[in-house]
């Protein structure tokens, strides 16, 4: 009996209660450890970058927003600067502090959010109520600014289509005041109280060369103390302007052990970081045009005539993203459209995160990166003859790229 | 602490709900009779909240002022405006419009205008108040 094999396998997913979304983690268990965890992407493949292809970028910006329900804002920001990038066209000075206030409600509303979802996974459903009652705050906020609670339609290319006036300052405000008096309620809930301590402290750890190993992006491996951080490293729209450092656990007198706690941690101080950011952005606001070009149809002529390729990297709420878009002369569509979210790194962290941990765990780590497949699954291969769908493995693909480096060397491609 | 549970509770009686009931405070068992009932008069509808600036509503249209440029067709996301080219106009379902408001602002004439009209569910798609200058 000894020599024999005594592990089994649980698959969780693509529908699954400990899961939100549709998505597939094969694990290999022994008892109740788990010994391996594999994760299978590719059931919510929607097609939107072939969409996206057939229509010109100003059609496609509403488009990009629907990729994920919580990051409209995050899409719509990395193909704008992807196209502007491709085309040569610079946002105006004004604009790019509104797109940074914006970013930062959004991001914002996304950790309050993943909060909720976190207390939920390990059983405080009262605390899911209280995070998702306080987050209508700043979604009223955004309604108040953009004209709709989730679906904004303020990104354009050039700029932004609404203004945030000074008549706007004071509800901004008043909202800023609101989660700066909450933090200390959500610091000792999550922070501090002692079963949901029990419950994340030590619980799926990412080291940090694990996390640079496997380029994990955002509080996923800040909290392993990673200084990883776009709005830093690369700044775009006003962040070169504004005040920031990379939020990792030690700065707050923590350690950086990369668990579930020092990522709750990195997520909640995230908020007080983009609470002083708007302040920042408020106080700094320049004068002048929202949009470099406010006619529309002029614009459409300059990128039917532009010609090239641009990428949008932008720090989501859950790390770095980007979007490549490829403009061609005389043509109105898109030549080409990529998106890469950050659940899409993320997924790698899982298997060490997983690994030597238990069944009633799963949910919690499962949730910790604040996964979002809908942004993520972007490729699946479609025989169009036999309508059948599949997805290479890393195996077969090496395979079919050996055989092509043979092709071109005996010259029959 | 059940003191300041006790408290917690009473002060969340007393308190404003976060939550605004709509169409009705308590939700009837049947939605087509509650109608009904709204349209005799016996059932009062609670005022939904208030819009905010610029809300981006129904849409609509001024036929005559409308020039024929088709540049709203350029920017139309979801398809949502059609060409009639004997007329010279265009027809817009409201059922496909994602209401961005893209038209409102590439049209030169300014025909198209967003309104603070949102109660537009309906079951047929077609009718006529679903599809504008059908």
């Amino acid at each position: 009996m000894s020599d024999k094999d005594t592990t089994y396998q649980v698959p969780i997913g693509p529908i699954h209660p400990a899961l939100k979304e549709p998505f597939m983690i094969n694990f290999r268990l022994d008892g109740e450890t788990i010994v391996d965890a594999e994760a299978h992407p590719g059931m919510n493949h929607r097609g939107i970058e072939f969409m996206g292809m057939h229509r010109n970028p100003l059609k496609v910006i509403p488009l990009s927003e629907r990729i994920c329900g919580i990051c409209s804002i995050v899409h719509q920001h990395m193909f704008t600067t992807a196209v502007e990038h491709a085309a040569g066209i610079e946002p105006t000075n004004r604009a790019r502090y509104i797109r940074t206030i914006m970013a930062e409600l959004e991001r914002i509303h996304s950790h309050v959010l993943w909060a909720g979802v976190a207390a939920h996974e390990i059983g405080f459903d009262t605390h899911l109520h209280f995070t998702w009652k306080v987050r209508e705050k700043v979604m009223d906020l955004l309604e108040y600014i953009a004209g709709n609670r989730v679906n904004y339609s303020m990104w354009t290319i050039g700029g932004v289509r609404r203004d945030i006036t000074e008549k706007m300052y004071p509800k901004v405000n008043e909202t800023l005041d609101y989660y700066e008096s909450l933090y200390k309620k959500l610091e000792e809930i999550f922070l501090g109280d002692p079963s949901i301590r029990l419950r994340t402290k030590d619980i799926g750890i990412l080291t940090e060369e694990e996390a640079l190993r496997l380029c994990g992006v955002g509080p996923t491996v800040r909290a392993s103390g990673v200084k990883k951080d776009v709005r830093i490293d690369q700044p775009y729209a006003a962040y070169g302007d504004l005040d920031l450092d990379y939020v990792i656990p030690s700065r707050y007198g923590y350690e950086n052990t990369g668990d579930v706690f020092s990522k709750t941690l990195v997520r909640l101080k995230e908020l007080v970081q983009s609470i002083d950011l708007i302040r920042q952005c408020v106080d700094q606001m320049p004068e002048g045009d929202i949009d470099s070009e406010p006619k529309k149809a002029v614009l459409l002529n300059k990128l039917k005539k532009a010609d090239g390729e641009g990428i949008g990297r932008i720090e989501a709420p859950r790390g770095e993203a980007f979007h490549y878009a490829r403009l061609k002369e005389g043509q109105e569509e898109l030549d080409c459209w990529k998106i890469r979210a950050s659940t899409y790194n993320n997924l790698t962290t899982y298997a060490p995160m997983f690994m030597g941990e238990q069944i009633a765990d799963i949910p919690i780590i499962a949730a910790c990166i604040d996964p979002c497949i809908g942004c993520m699954d972007r490729a699946e291969i479609v025989e169009i003859n036999s309508g059948e769908r599949y997805s290479y493995t890393h195996e077969e693909l090496h395979v079919l790229s050996v055989e092509k480096t043979k092709k071109i060397l005996e010259g029959s491609l | 602490m059940p003191t300041s549970t006790i408290y917690t509770l009473i002060k969340q009686l007393l308190t404003k709900k976060a939550t605004n009931p709509f169409p009705v405070k308590y939700t009837p068992n049947n939605m087509h009779a509650a109608a009904s009932l709204i349209e005799s008069g016996d059932l009062t509808i609670n005022p939904p909240v208030e819009l905010p600036p610029d809300f981006r509503g129904k849409l609509s249209y001024d036929v005559d002022a409308c020039i024929g440029c088709q540049l709203c067709l350029k920017v139309c996301p979801a398809e949502a405006l059609v060409f009639k080219s004997e007329e010279r106009k265009v027809k817009h379902y409201v059922s496909r419009c994602t209401f961005c408001a893209q038209c409102a602002n590439i049209c030169p004439k300014d025909c198209f205008e967003m309104t603070e009209e949102f109660l537009i569910a309906g079951l047929d798609k077609y009718s006529d108040d679903m599809i504008l200058n059908p």
